[in-house]
């Protein structure tokens, strides 16, 4: 590792030239030692990248082919069973279904980010206090909205008083059917994100000069006008990153439903069961099979994004 | 004209809506932390006022039962201790990046770039058992080290800011005999001021915030974090929500300080550090 290193930035040393101000070629120790420094800088960094990232990726892709318990030093090579596994059996492919509620839920909440962006955009009293309000559950702690919610909408709970204000009484058990339990969730969800897809959002519409909306005006433009051919075109790239994000948040949402059922009355999500295979169940030969396909996805739905909207600001050599 | 108010009236209608969706779970929870055990059980209502708008029995209770104080200062240490070492690793690598040329930068690019849309909590199954091999399972280095080690974010935040510091400065230092760390640490360092401010305003409340890692490496009841101390309220007091709600208070509290105190510098983090 260090013979490569020294070579290599010896050789590097000429590319190295046009960085330094001096003309005349410098001693041979310098260069040398110029070609050094950027490693000495990124020598930690780069370890601890590939230790936490690209080391548990590789292991990650070799036990998933082996039926490894993650405990006995005992493991057997299994081929693709695993991935078999996870598209054949109902009760572990059930968790995508489960993704549809939180994919729902994001169509909601961009839509409605979108909406209270754009009216916030415009010049209302109290602006900043909405604009707080709408932004401020995106910082709450996730364990603290989960008991905030399960008192919502528990038996008698925030959720019952209100529509009983309503003159509504219902005992219905809000997180006690599949269908009920998840919408309730997803709408959780919901509560917690919108306000960091509004504040994108809103980020993206007051970057649009002001002009424009004027020139609009003079040529009769209304409200709908102004979002249709101003906002809608400037937010586009924020808008798929945005949709991106909810995708692959949707596919890994773990905190909500496992602090508030702990993933009981059809509510395991793909993440919950991942980590219950691997340390309940210790089948982490299975689990890396799941971790490797939900990577897949998030990495095959984000190069679509990039296919769809070439994002120059990535580029970064 | 009348149009127009009509429309102005339910843009405002919508917004006051939203507030009170947001505003009434909290708010039904800060005023069951007030109530007494026989007040929650006398049935009158989640929505009717404590009798003491005074009584603080229940955060007692929560701070002193639920261990709140480790877990405050748990959650410090580790705060301080990955945010100094993001900085420092963040800055150090954007450095690194932007002002040399050197063999191999367009992979080392590379791996920080596609590291980037790996989501963690994919690959947990297998860095569980890298962490436990280095004996960090069970203790405070476990997220320190994750934390510090998996933030791209950051470094894409301090790589905008260098890019934005003049090379020219570096230069003059240089023909003043500076090397290369002297110019780290005297120019660029000081300069990226507001730079180190996103990071450790959004890094921060990230940190102060994550459920799922100390859950996952530090088990012991002595090591919870403000998170995993809370989650823990579920057991001994499943049935008092007084408790409970109190709790949820104190977490919640010190983030609702920072966000009036520091919003504007919040609101910027957060978009930097999505739309990277």
């Amino acid at each position: 590792m260090t013979d490569t290193t020294q070579k290599a930035t010896v050789k590097a040393a000429p590319g190295a030239a046009p960085a330094a101000p001096v003309p005349a070629p410098a001693p041979r120790r310098t260069r040398v030692w110029r070609g050094v420094t950027p490693w000495l800088f990124l020598i930690a960094p780069l370890a601890l990248l590939i230790t936490f990232t690209y080391a548990p990726i590789a292991n990650m892709l070799a036990y998933s082919f082996t039926d490894w318990d993650g405990v006995s030093p005992e493991l057997h090579y299994t081929g693709v069973e695993n991935y078999t596994e996870i598209f054949t059996r109902e009760d572990l492919f059930r968790v995508f279904f489960v993704s549809g509620y939180y994919l729902a839920a994001s169509a909601v909440q961009i839509v409605a980010a979108l909406y209270f962006a754009t009216i916030l955009s415009f010049n209302l009293r109290f602006r900043n206090f909405f604009k707080g309000v709408l932004f401020f559950p995106y910082l709450i702690n996730g364990v603290a909205i989960g008991f905030v919610f399960l008192y919502f909408f528990q038996d008698g709970g925030t959720l019952d008083s209100v529509l009983s204000l309503f003159g509504v009484h219902t005992d219905h058990a809000w997180l006690g059917t599949p269908v009920s339990a998840n919408t309730s969730l997803a709408g959780v969800s919901i509560w917690r994100y919108l306000g960091l897809n509004f504040v994108l959002f809103l980020g993206a519409i007051q970057s649009i000069p002001g002009e424009l909306y004027e020139a609009a005006e003079l040529d009769g433009a209304n409200r709908w006008h102004q979002f249709r051919y101003i906002i809608a075109p400037g937010i586009k790239p924020v808008l798929t990153l945005t949709v991106i994000l909810s995708i692959s948040g949707s596919l890994s949402a773990f905190e909500i439903p496992y602090i508030m059922t702990g993933g009981a009355t059809g509510t395991e999500t793909f993440v919950i069961q991942t980590l219950n295979l691997a340390f309940r169940f210790n089948k982490t030969g299975l689990a890396s099979a799941a971790a490797v396909v939900l990577l897949l996805i998030i990495l095959l739905v984000t190069w679509v994004q990039r296919r769809l909207v070439p994002d120059d600001k990535v580029d970064l050599a | 004209m009348t149009r127009r108010t009509v429309a102005r009236t339910l843009v405002y209608l919508s917004l006051i809506a939203a507030t009170i969706l947001v505003l009434l779970p909290l708010g039904v929870v800060l005023l069951t932390s007030l109530k007494s055990s026989k007040e929650l059980a006398g049935g009158s209502g989640a929505l009717s006022l404590p009798d003491s708008l005074f009584n603080v029995d229940n955060y007692v209770t929560a701070f002193q039962d639920g261990r709140m104080l480790t877990a405050f200062t748990n959650t410090a240490i580790i705060l301080v201790v990955a945010i100094g070492g993001t900085v420092l690793i963040g800055s150090m690598t954007a450095y690194a990046i932007d002002r040399f040329t050197f063999r191999f930068k367009k992979l080392v690019v590379a791996l920080f770039l596609v590291a980037a849309l790996v989501p963690g909590v994919t690959t947990q199954v297998a860095t569980f058992q890298i962490v436990n091999s280095f004996g960090m399972f069970d203790s405070l280095w476990a997220p320190i080290a994750l934390y510090m080690g998996t933030d791209i974010v950051s470094i894409y935040i301090f790589l905008q800011f260098v890019r934005s510091i003049p090379i020219s400065l570096d230069e003059s230092a240089r023909l003043e005999g500076a090397n290369a760390f002297t110019i780290y640490r005297k120019i660029i360092f000081p300069l990226l001021r507001p730079a180190i401010a996103t990071v450790v305003i959004v890094k921060g409340i990230t940190v102060y915030n994550d459920f799922y890692i100390p859950f996952l490496y530090m088990t012991s009841e002595d090591l919870g974090v403000i998170s995993t101390s809370l989650f823990r309220f579920r057991g001994p007091y499943g049935a008092h929500w007084e408790v409970i709600s109190a709790g949820a208070v104190l977490v919640i509290l010190p983030t609702l300080i920072v966000f009036l105190s520091l919003q504007r510098f919040i609101y910027n983090g957060f978009m930097r550090g999505a739309t990277r």
